[in-house]
């Protein structure tokens, strides 16, 4: 079971967390990530571009990967665009499995591929004007660590 | 041929999305930018540095070299930084 949303909206981490855990019983570990815009150097808002469609179906595919290398038994994803402000939540991405070692894993999987390939793009606004965020080649080399040799 | 443009590319471009009818040649995306190129000077410095944008032909992410046709979206756009 997964559910995956873009949406201008804020979101409950905490409902996100009830959802996941299920009513069977067999769910033993939930890992969860929230990020959240970073107020650092001036930082006034950060708009939240991005290609609707393409958004899901990439995330659609990168959860899919993760539910064929991990025993995954819920994953849900929430990732909002629009203008947000220092503070606000930016992204949810929960994964519910029998054992934490999946769980975590899962979840470190599907954050980095978030970020090097769902198409969204971040404009920074400051007093001085606003500029466009520029890709780091850290998000590359994490998400390296995923691909077999 | 639909043509979607993201972030700075957008801005550059001066469009978010428009429909083009590209001569018959024009079978690749490589091909795609250099008829673009001649479209004005807002796309020649949207695609003055091809490193710098990448392209996605129907929602897939794809290079240069990816064969494109009357009935693609093509969309171009900076590296992502969602997340």
């Amino acid at each position: 079971m997964s559910a995956i949303r873009v949406q201008t909206a804020d979101f409950d981490p905490g409902e996100e967390i009830a959802k996941l855990g299920g009513a069977q019983g067999t769910t033993g570990a939930i890992a969860t990530f929230t990020g959240l815009v970073r107020g650092d150097g001036g930082l006034v808002a950060m708009t939240l571009d991005h290609y609707p469609g393409m958004c899901e179906s990439e995330i659609s595919a990168h959860v899919a990967a993760a539910y064929t290398r991990w025993p995954l038994l819920a994953v849900r994803i929430v990732h909002r665009v629009g203008r947000l402000t220092p503070g606000e939540r930016i992204v949810f991405v929960g994964v519910a499995s029998a054992h934490r070692q999946a769980a975590f894993a899962a979840c470190e999987f599907l954050m980095d591929y978030l970020k090097t390939s769902a198409p969204f793009w971040k404009l920074e606004e400051r007093e001085a004007g606003s500029n466009w965020v520029e890709a780091r080649a850290e998000d590359d080399a994490s998400v390296k660590r995923w691909q077999s040799p | 041929m639909k043509l979607l443009y993201f972030a700075w590319v957008r801005q550059k471009v001066g469009t978010s999305e428009e429909v083009v009818t590209p001569p018959a040649s024009v079978n690749t995306v490589s091909a795609l930018v250099d008829f673009l190129r001649e479209r004005g000077p807002g796309y020649e410095t949207a695609f003055a540095n091809l490193k710098a944008v990448r392209v996605a032909v129907n929602q897939r992410h794809s290079g240069l070299d990816a064969a494109v046709g009357p009935e693609d979206e093509v969309a171009f756009f900076p590296p992502v930084t969602g997340g």
